[in-house]
């Protein structure tokens, strides 16, 4: 508190600091930097909200006070607070005559508003006048603001205008109202529809800016309709070839390459015209040449057009010459010891597969290496590449990689991701069903909660259905697998919900199936599984289902059943249960239980869940029974067609009968209720009587009664489902497939041998990939022997593994074992030479930033903040000096070409280099800010020294 | 049609975490914008150095560069040419360079507003508008002119009320 009084008073004495806001502004932002924690920063904010509410409801407010309370709301909203409060002040700002308050104000709504606020309506108003202005630097702020806030409703209210600025005569204002043309593009194609014409005139326009800003809504409406640019072809290509060989203006040039964002804007034009296009390809091969031979490997924009190219070039027709250009640059870029390079090699390599898969194998040594690397961005790009060349030859290697590294992720969004992958490779090219379900058992175990729930029906349809062939005895080995590994994986805790579900149905179906596992241990495990699994409705059905069904097999093989007590006191919980769909299937399983065997056995046969199951649509087994209510005086039922709109309260049949008489489940939303409210609350206390009593009745029709599908059986079920159920098959029994064939329930419907992605089985094929497994996970194990690994690794993701081949991998692991040492050594000496400097500064030693490849920062020395700048002034300016004038003439070409500094060196890394160690300038300038910085009272404290360093430095 | 923007947002974060700047070109809901700052800066500041400038994020892809103690992070497409960006960054930190003469954290954080209107030259509706240096200099000089001369006419305007009320 001492300390900010004295700031005060050094503020107040008038030393201003140059940043020519209020003190209370830069009390603000000096208390927010040093904040510690998050908490103390809202609370400081939450302060300054209260104040600036306060202050900006005062009357009389001046028009510069209220511009420096906007951009202190500014401020808040960009910590994450909600400034909405002020929103209106900042719409008003907009009005304002003076230019510099009216650019506040639009800077402040752009950053405030998006385009569907309703104080909107009152921008475009000025928005309108401000486009008129004589003033073109009104103009533009108007015209940023046009992109930004207006939507759809008010684009007519501007656009006249902006289609005449295209004209004016200030490039500036040509080029944004362009942006802005493209902006309502984006938001209503339609609205501009008559005037995209405009886009293709602006394309010639003079000024290279405009031209580049053109560019912007060309690719966007090429996307869109590649067909009517088809005669841009040569326009583009000659624009591309005009800025290639520097007919721009210099001041386009980037680090020494001309205009490259243009360039890159322009191949990816040239991409979508060219693809599938011979003719218009054809156009393009010698500029596409011509820029790969000379665009520079050395800088970074340099490579950032080379990868455009590779992208052009892979989508084009292919031209043989040019691929093989674009090979060399992807080596090239696999090659080199900068990750973000490595990165978009592995990009290239995954287009360029597409059209030759074989260059892969070329650079499998590369690709494992970034498969190994700890950085995690290159993992997963090498993923991505693995997934585009996954084939049933490496299928095992792949998958099981992505599941070992979807284990290692807490990323839930990546992890759906390359979940899904692996089923879908697993579905694609799984060369055998067990290792299907192996993989599958992983995925689920794993990531079972985020991947689609059709996955999981498909595994239960791979197990029920075996290969589709006429193989029973290794559909059944296949099953008696599932069931031991499930039995396996069931001891381990937290299994996914999605998992659980397919274990208890596979376990019901089949857990007694090959006579290796007795009824009661089954039976017990599924208990264990509801009692693990309290709150999960979804497993317990499942589970009970499951136990229903295992207790018909017994009951119908003649065995005599007891009952566990563990099972017992289940059951008797569920019928006391408040879902009433577990009320219902343990009501069921008990009346199951009382049945004679051959009923059960009609009830229940054993693996029918791929019988085909005939639906009778007329539902004519239930004439009987309702033939018997009507005699009892009940009303028949009338088809929804001819209803008048209402039916008789207390008849809640007639009403089943109807909401029955579509489809099993209703997509469509419900429909206003009808005059008789009660009706619809009425049957489901009811529910659970008459699942007691048809059975019963109707012991005549088991067949159908059991075999009807239950559509509802996997989901949580409504009560509205049970009701439907009840009519539909008499006994709503949870039998058969649960939800994969759901929607087979009110068709005829034929459970078909769908094709499950696995075409043929071969033996020899399992044991020779359980073995190829078994080998993997061993030397993953064995860390030591990388080297014998990565070679095995390649040979079976690349597939052929010549003797030379082997070598490379060997060595270059060599390479790789080499480079953390090195590493090291290079680290280490850093922050000792470093050391001295930061002693000299006495600033609180923070470690030196490590040297990032791309940030150049490795050649820079790191300028510490100093303590005590004037100290330091007046150590360094006596030496800078002599070094200002020529740095000066740095800075004064700084940005535009570096050739000038060091003509021998076009390598932008060196040239910056160059700026880098020449700091003396900057050294100052950043000394000079610091010295003015402490008179504001903002100081650099342990929290952060780092706020004076040049940002470029 | 796929995603309309080039850049979804612009991030400028310290190496502790604090939000220096942001700006958001595709609509992101207050809440929603916290969330992602926290997200992501947990993801870059703890990335190593010599690792990729990418980032892979919900879908999209986020590339960063840090200049002393600050990051510079913009969320593009997956498909996005990340090499481009990256220099993008660059274009608007030498720019800033140029403008404020050897640039720091701390002319950004008393000058964020400038910094605002130098990014609104260079990238409007997330897509970059102008990649000459010299063109930006130039609107962004011809408007702090205008803004002093305004000022200097309203003090000299108001000097002459105060002169002639007296």
């Amino acid at each position: 508190m001492e300390q900010l009084k004295t700031i005060g008073r050094e503020l107040a004495m008038g030393s201003q600091g140059g940043w020519g806001q209020s003190k209370e502004f830069l009390d603000l932002v000096k208390s927010i930097g040093e904040a510690r924690s998050k908490v103390e920063e809202d609370r400081i904010i939450l302060r300054e909200i209260e104040t600036l509410k306060r202050r900006i409801a005062e009357p009389d407010v001046t028009r510069r006070k209220m511009k420096e309370y906007i951009i202190r709301l500014v401020y808040v909203e960009m910590l994450g607070h909600d400034a909405s409060f002020g929103y209106i002040h900042a719409v008003k700002m907009t009005h304002d005559d003076n230019v510099s308050h009216k650019r506040t104000g639009y800077l402040a709504v752009t950053l405030f508003l998006n385009e569907d606020h309703d104080l909107i309506i009152l921008i475009v108003n000025t928005i309108q006048k401000d486009l008129r202005s004589d003033n073109y630097l009104v103009v533009c702020a108007a015209l940023t603001a046009v992109c930004k806030l207006i939507n759809e409703e008010t684009i007519p209210a501007v656009l006249p205008q902006v289609v005449e600025l295209l004209g004016h005569s200030k490039e500036a204002v040509r080029k944004k109202a362009i942006m802005a043309l493209h902006r309502f593009y984006q938001r209503a194609p339609a609205s501009v529809a008559h005037l995209l014409s405009h886009f293709r005139k602006r394309l010639s326009d003079n000024d290279p800016g405009v031209m580049g800003a053109a560019l912007c809504p060309l690719f966007d409406l090429i996307t869109a309709d590649v067909n009517s640019y088809k005669d841009l072809v040569i326009s583009f290509v000659s624009i591309l070839k005009q800025v290639a060989e520097r007919r721009l203006p210099k001041a386009y040039d980037y680090h020494q390459t001309p205009a490259p964002f243009i360039q890159v804007k322009l191949l990816k034009i040239l991409a979508l015209l060219g693809s599938g296009d011979k003719q218009a390809s054809g156009h393009m091969y010698t500029v596409l040449g011509e820029i790969i031979r000379k665009v520079e490997m050395s800088s970074n924009i340099g490579n950032a057009v080379l990868y455009e190219c590779i992208c052009c070039v892979s989508s084009i027709h292919p031209n043989t010459k040019l691929l093989d250009a674009a090979i060399e640059t992807t080596s090239k870029f696999l090659k080199s010891d900068s990750h973000n390079l490595k990165y978009m090699g592995i990009d290239a390599l995954g287009r360029l597969i597409k059209i030759s898969p074989d260059i892969a194998d070329e650079h499998q040594s590369s690709v494992i290496d970034c498969l190994e690397d700890p950085d995690d961005t290159l993992k997963r790009k090498t993923f991505e590449l693995l997934y585009k060349m996954t084939k049933s030859t490496n299928v095992e290697v792949i998958v099981d990689r992505m599941i070992d590294y979807m284990i290692s992720i807490n990323d839930n969004h990546y992890k759906t991701e390359i979940a899904s992958r692996c089923v879908e490779l697993a579905e694609q090219f799984a060369p055998s069903n067990q290792w299907f379900i192996q993989t599958m058992n992983k995925v689920f175990e794993h990531a079972g909660d985020l991947v689609n729930v059709k996955v999981a029906h498909n595994l239960m349809r791979l197990i029920a259905e075996g290969f589709g062939e006429d193989d029973e005895g290794a559909d059944s080995q296949l099953r008696s697998s599932a069931v031991s590994s499930y039995l396996g994986i069931l001891g381990e805790p937290k299994l996914p919900s999605m998992f659980l579900q397919v274990i208890c149905w596979v376990l019901g179906e089949y857990g007694t199936a090959d006579g290796n596992y007795s009824a009661s241990y089954i039976i017990g495990k599924l208990c264990d599984v509801v009692e693990a699994h309290p709150n999960d409705i979804t497993v317990k059905a499942y589970a009970i289902t499951g136990i229903m069904k295992i207790y018909a097999f017994e009951v119908a093989a003649g065995r005599k059943v007891e009952m566990l007590s563990e099972c017992q006191s289940l059951i008797e919980e569920l019928q006391a249960s408040h879902s009433t769909d577990l009320q219902q299937r343990a009501y069921e399983l008990k009346a199951l239980l009382g049945l004679d065997s051959h009923a059960v056995q009609h009830v229940m046969p054993l693996d029918a869940s791929c019988e085909d199951i005939e639906v009778d649509k007329n539902l004519s087994f239930l004439n009987k029974f309702v033939q018997q209510a009507i005699e009892k005086g009940s009303q028949p039922y009338i088809p929804e067609s001819e209803r008048s709109g209402f039916s008789e309260v207390g008849n809640f049949k007639t009403l089943n009968e109807h909401e029955n008489a579509g489809h099993g489940l209703r997509f469509e939303a419900y429909e206003l209720p009808k005059p008789v409210p009660p009706v619809n609350i009425s049957p489901a206390p009811h529910a659970p009587q008459i699942t007691h009593t048809i059975p019963v009745s109707e012991p005549s029709h088991p067949r159908e009664i059991n075999q009807n599908p239950n559509p509802s059986s996997s989901a949580d079920t409504s009560s509205a489902n049970s009701e439907i159920k009840l009519q539909l098959g008499g006994v709503p029994m949870k039998w058969g497939k649960p939800a994969y064939s759901s929607s087979s329930s009110s068709s005829s419907g034929t459970i078909s041998n769908t094709a499950n992605g696995v075409a043929h089985r071969d033996a020899a094929a399992i044991t020779a990939a359980s073995q190829t497994r078994d080998f993997t996970y061993n030397h993953r194990r064995q860390q030591v022997e990388v080297s014998a690994e990565k070679q095995r690794l390649a040979a079976s993701l690349f597939g052929k593994s010549s003797k030379s081949e082997k070598k490379v991998p060997s060595t270059n692991k060599a390479s790789k074992a080499s480079f953390p040492n090195t590493e090291k050594l290079a680290a280490k000496p850093l922050p000792a030479a470093e050391a001295p400097k930061e002693k000299l500064s006495n600033s609180s030693p923070q470690p030196p930033p490590p040297p990032d490849l791309l940030d150049f920062s490795e050649s820079s020395p790191s300028i510490p903040a100093p303590e005590d700048p004037f100290k330091q002034l007046e150590e360094l300016v006596g030496p800078s000096a002599a070094v200002v004038p020529e740095a000066h003439d740095i800075m004064g070409l700084y940005g535009l070409n570096f050739s000038p500094v060091t003509p021998a060196n076009r390598n932008s890394e060196e040239a910056n280099i160059v700026v880098a160690n020449k700091k003396g300038p900057n050294l100052r300038d950043a000394l000079e800010k610091d010295s003015v910085a402490r008179q504001v009272g903002v100081t650099p404290t342990g929290n952060n020294p780092n706020l004076f360093r040049d940002l470029l430095g | 049609m796929q995603a309309w923007n080039k850049i979804h947002f612009v991030l400028l974060l310290s190496r502790q975490g604090k939000v220096r700047l942001t700006k958001w070109y595709s609509p992101y809901a207050q809440k929603e914008r916290s969330k992602v700052i926290r997200e992501l800066s947990g993801v870059i500041l703890a990335r190593g150095p010599k690792l990729c400038n990418f980032v892979e994020w919900r879908g999209f892809k986020v590339v960063y560069r840090r200049y002393a103690s600050l990051y510079f992070c913009m969320c593009i497409d997956a498909e996005d040419n990340e090499l481009e960006v990256l220099e993008i960054i660059h274009h608007f930190v030498e720019i800033l360079d140029r403008y404020f003469g050897s640039v720091c954290e701390l002319d950004l954080i008393f000058n964020f507003h400038k910094a605002y209107y130098i990014l609104d030259e260079i990238l409007i509706a997330g897509e970059l508008q102008e990649s000459s240096k010299k063109a930006v200099a130039r609107i962004i000089a011809a408007q702090d002119s205008l803004v002093d001369t305004a000022k200097e006419q309203a003090s000299s305007l108001s000097n002459m009320i105060a002169q002639a009320t007296k």
